[in-house]
């Protein structure tokens, strides 16, 4: 039981040594670093935010980005800054240009190339029902086929 | 119903086997870098050698040179270092940047495994590591006369890397130099 609880006080401990407490002169920049370190990435792994990684580069980043607030430096600014030496792979949301106007319009399109099917759909729809009354002969021949097919058996 | 509307779907499946077989090949782990082109970035750091002198990015104007990125925790950069000593023994001239080390562990590495550096830059808080976008060690830079990024390898430099990425633009900017 003793061990039990040692064991327990050795996890807390660890779990106390693996998060950093984080500073603000001002607390109204605490959301505002929440935000930048969810929406940007670690550049090391490929999955994980900085708000997620242990890996120390991230937590270089997440000390660049505290500095970098205290200097009264816009969100634009900060991610201007780790743009143009990380690229922009750093940004989770990218930014609309030239090679991401693709990935920004798909969505856009794809709901209108969707919309546009089903309306070609709905269009045609009457006239398929209309050609199936209107072939009354074909249903007789059917039905002709069908009666004779249980005869047979 | 028209037959050819049939081959829609395979054309479609084609289509996008072909985008991902091309996807294979990628790195994904290689960011593209966002320096080569640009100056390297100014800096002021101390000397790894000698704690009283400092270099800045002026130190590094006048020559093609390759300024590489290590560190003693690096595993990867003990696979490299016997190639940068090779490099350097046929002339290429190498600055290397010690990022994030122990100045006395860094020292003993290079009496132990060779001393390929004109000199060292001793980056112990990885600031000018920041300004260069480093996320890894080993990364290799090949800067020009004028102080430019050329090239930029993230990962070991070995024969193939040097043969394939370096040595062509090098040979160029040495040459066009003299």
């Amino acid at each position: 039981m003793r061990l039990m609880a040692l064991f327990t006080l050795f996890l807390s401990s660890l779990v106390v040594a693996s998060t950093e407490v984080v500073e603000f002169s001002d607390e109204s920049l605490r959301p505002r670093f929440q935000q930048l370190v969810e929406e940007l990435r670690c550049p090391k792994c490929q999955n994980q935010n900085l708000a997620d990684s242990n890996s120390p580069i991230s937590q270089d980043l997440r000390r660049e980005i505290q500095r970098m607030l205290e200097q009264q430096m816009t969100d634009q600014q900060i991610k201007d800054y780790l743009k143009s030496r990380y690229s922009e792979f750093i940004l989770y949301r990218p930014e609309v240009n030239k090679s991401t106007w693709l990935l920004w319009g798909s969505p856009a399109v794809i709901l209108l190339l969707g919309l546009l099917i089903a309306m070609r759909h709905n269009r045609q729809k009457p006239l398929a029902t209309a050609s199936s009354s209107a072939s009354a002969a074909d249903q007789q021949r059917l039905a002709a086929l069908l009666d004779d097919e249980v005869n047979q058996q | 119903m028209n037959r050819l509307a049939l081959f829609v779907p395979l054309a479609l499946f084609i289509g996008l086997s072909l985008v991902l077989l091309l996807g294979l090949d990628k790195d994904p782990t290689e960011l593209p870098s966002a320096l080569v082109g640009e100056p390297f970035p100014a800096f002021n750091l101390p000397s790894l050698e000698d704690e009283q002198s400092t270099f800045t990015e002026q130190d590094l104007k006048g020559d093609v040179l390759l300024v590489n990125v290590w560190a003693t925790w690096c595993f990867a950069c003990r696979i490299e270092h016997p190639m940068l000593n090779e490099l350097s023994q046929q002339g290429v001239k190498i600055v290397g940047l010690n990022y994030k080390d122990q100045r006395a562990g860094a020292k003993a590495w290079l009496v132990e495994r060779g001393n390929p550096y004109q000199f060292n830059i001793f980056d112990a808080q990885g600031s000018l590591g920041i300004d260069l976008g480093v996320y890894g060690a080993p990364e290799t830079y090949l800067v020009d006369a004028e102080g430019i990024i050329r090239h930029r390898r993230v990962g070991v430099v070995d024969e193939r890397v040097w043969n394939a990425e370096f040595r062509a633009l090098y040979e160029q900017l040495t040459g066009a130099e003299q």
